[in-house]
């Protein structure tokens, strides 16, 4: 029998800011999403007030003034860069990880019953506590769903002790009292439409779902459904994804720090998402075979003129270059702007991705030579911005100024990645 | 210079023009006919500064250092410290260490029930933890580093 746990970082970006400074100890802390827009992380401290995820941070002025809470803009370098150093912790625990997002993984744990697996998760967490000083939590179970539950017990105290929940030594009593307590729509993949439609059939917590009649759940929605109530008793139906697949979309976008009205500030965003993307594109070693570009205005603010536009484009043949992307793109864009309204954002997609040595050519190609040097230069082009940091060699599109880049008003130090960033110590 | 004209045709294969190139490292030693050279298995060894000074990467993180508090120990304005958090802090460790939100570097004494941050400068006094103070020793020091702009 497999087993399975999934460890999850606690308040993951709120504990990476607080972690290098002393002053946001007891601190409440809230991380704001791209442009400052919503809270995207709290420390538990704001959990404890009662704020929710996901509220815009201009409604939380006045609340957070009041008690003194510390807003940070997304500091994504800082937070990725401390995930990978817990991966890399949680990897000394098993030789089989799936880092599921940026503050969590499935590990298996198959092979290491002796050692107890509460203790096992113990040990987990006091390591990645020591070593970083990051809380994580462990929840470990059968399947991947239990798995995921058993986190989500250990989070909220509901079963196990210290931050971990193993559920292949609980009773099945207590297992019974406990999914008898937690809503269906906490499983893993039972998302807010599923969540209603259990609730119609009467379905309402995690036990009803999982001794439902599977045969009717597959027939009223899906495999999918199926296999989420058969991971529920415990039989394993989804494996670790160890190896991530390559991508196939690789997109850019952003909301911009103001709204823009001109064609000419767009194309130059336009066109520095796409050379972002497309050297994405060459480090997979990957081709496009058609790019989509979108823009669209503020739809939170319904008071003003909407428009929006998302136009896809199949290109000749399929390519890595930065300059024939951004040829098409800006086309794109040129068709689908419209004069008169104020963007909010816009992003591209690069689409039917293929590996490099998988090319078609088409009947009109160019050639090889032609490619060969294309080649040359985007490496060229990858090679120096590696070295001295994206951007420092571009396209003249991308343009010089950049007005329409993200709003990020309180952005913490990149403590971890840059050397005039590290943190300073007193020595006083 | 001409033109070179290159054989096609079935059977006859050509060097692919601006074929991406692979580097590869030549070996430092002849290749001897006879017995192997002695040398032979020592050819890509060379001092790493990551390796002498981060004994463990994944918890070692580093801090810049501002004051003179600490020059007895060697530690000077503008030094980059090289900071283990996997190292259990014991008495007479130097610590980074977070007292009433600040960010020290100091000595740690732990002795008899006491527990103090102990500059090495004489200029500076002790810091006795008192009963109720939080203090979080964020990680031990192991080394240090400096770059000189010559």
């Amino acid at each position: 029998m497999p087993v399975f746990a999934l460890v999850d970082c606690n308040n993951f970006y709120a504990s990476c800011e607080k972690l290098f400074d002393p002053k946001l100890k007891n601190k409440p802390v809230v991380v704001l999403s791209n442009n400052d827009g919503c809270v995207v992380a709290r420390s538990a401290e704001v959990k404890a007030l009662g704020i929710p995820m996901g509220v815009p941070w201009f409604k939380l002025r006045d609340e957070a003034k009041r008690h003194g809470i510390v807003a940070f803009s997304s500091n994504y370098a800082l937070y990725a860069e401390l995930s990978n150093r817990v991966v890399e912790v949680m990897s000394q625990f098993s030789p089989n990880i799936e880092v599921y997002s940026i503050d969590e993984s499935f590990l298996e744990l198959s092979g290491f019953e002796r050692l107890g697996y509460q203790a096992y998760g113990a040990e987990i967490r006091q390591r990645v506590a020591d070593w970083l000083g990051l809380a994580v939590c462990v929840g470990i179970g059968p399947s991947k769903t239990l798995a995921k539950l058993a986190n989500h017990a250990a989070k909220k105290n509901l079963a196990g002790a210290e931050g971990v929940c193993d559920f292949t030594t609980m009773s099945p009593a207590a297992l019974d009292l406990l999914f008898s307590r937690i809503d269906v729509g906490e499983v893993w993949g039972v998302g807010r439409k599923i969540e209603a439609q259990l609730g119609a059939m009467g379905i309402r917590t995690v036990q009803q779902l999982r001794d439902a009649d599977a045969e009717l759940i597959r027939t009223k929605f899906s495999v999918v459904v199926e296999r989420i109530l058969r991971e529920l008793r415990g039989v394993s139906c989804l494996d670790l994804q160890e190896v991530v697949p390559e991508k196939q979309q690789i997109m850019s976008s952003r909301s911009f720090g103001q709204l823009v009205y001109d064609l000419a500030e767009l194309e130059e965003a336009v066109a520095s998402y796409v050379a972002k993307a497309a050297e994405k594109l060459r480090n997979q070693a990957s081709l496009a075979g058609a790019v989509q570009v979108y823009i669209r205005t503020n739809v939170f603010k319904p008071e003003v003129p909407q428009y929006q536009r998302a136009v896809t484009v199949p290109l000749p043949e399929a390519t890595s270059d930065t300059r024939v992307l951004t040829r098409w793109a800006l086309r794109v864009l040129r068709r689908i702007y419209r004069p008169g309204f104020g963007y909010h954002k816009a992003g591209i997609t690069l689409m039917n991705i293929v590996p490099a040595t998988n090319q078609q050519f088409s009947l009109f190609a160019s050639g090889g030579a032609v490619d060969a040097r294309s080649q040359q230069l985007m490496g060229v082009l990858d090679g120096i911005n590696g070295k001295y940091g994206r951007g420092t060699m571009r396209l003249a599109a991308e343009g010089v100024e950049k007005v329409w880049q993200m709003r990020r008003g309180n952005l913490s130090p990149r403590y971890t990645t840059e050397w005039g960033s590290l943190a300073v110590v007193q020595a006083r | 210079m001409p033109e070179l004209s290159v054989p096609t045709g079935p059977g006859v294969f050509v060097p692919l023009l601006g074929a991406p190139r692979l580097a590869l490292p030549l070996g430092a030693v002849k290749v001897s006919a006879g017995f192997p050279s002695p040398a032979a298995d020592y050819e890509d060894r060379r001092l790493d500064i990551n390796e002498y000074l981060v004994r463990n990467p994944v918890s070692t993180f580093f801090f810049a250092v501002e004051g003179d508090s600490m020059e007895g120990a060697e530690i000077f304005d503008g030094d980059i410290l090289v900071v283990d958090k996997s190292v259990r802090p014991r008495h007479g460790h130097i610590v980074v260490a977070f007292v009433d939100g600040q960010r020290l570097v100091k000595r740690l004494f732990r002795r008899a029930g006491r527990v103090a941050l102990v500059a090495e400068n004489p200029n500076y006094p002790t810091l006795d933890i008192r009963e109720g103070q939080e203090l979080e020793v964020w990680g031990v020091v192991v080394g240090k580093f400096k770059r000189f702009g010559a």
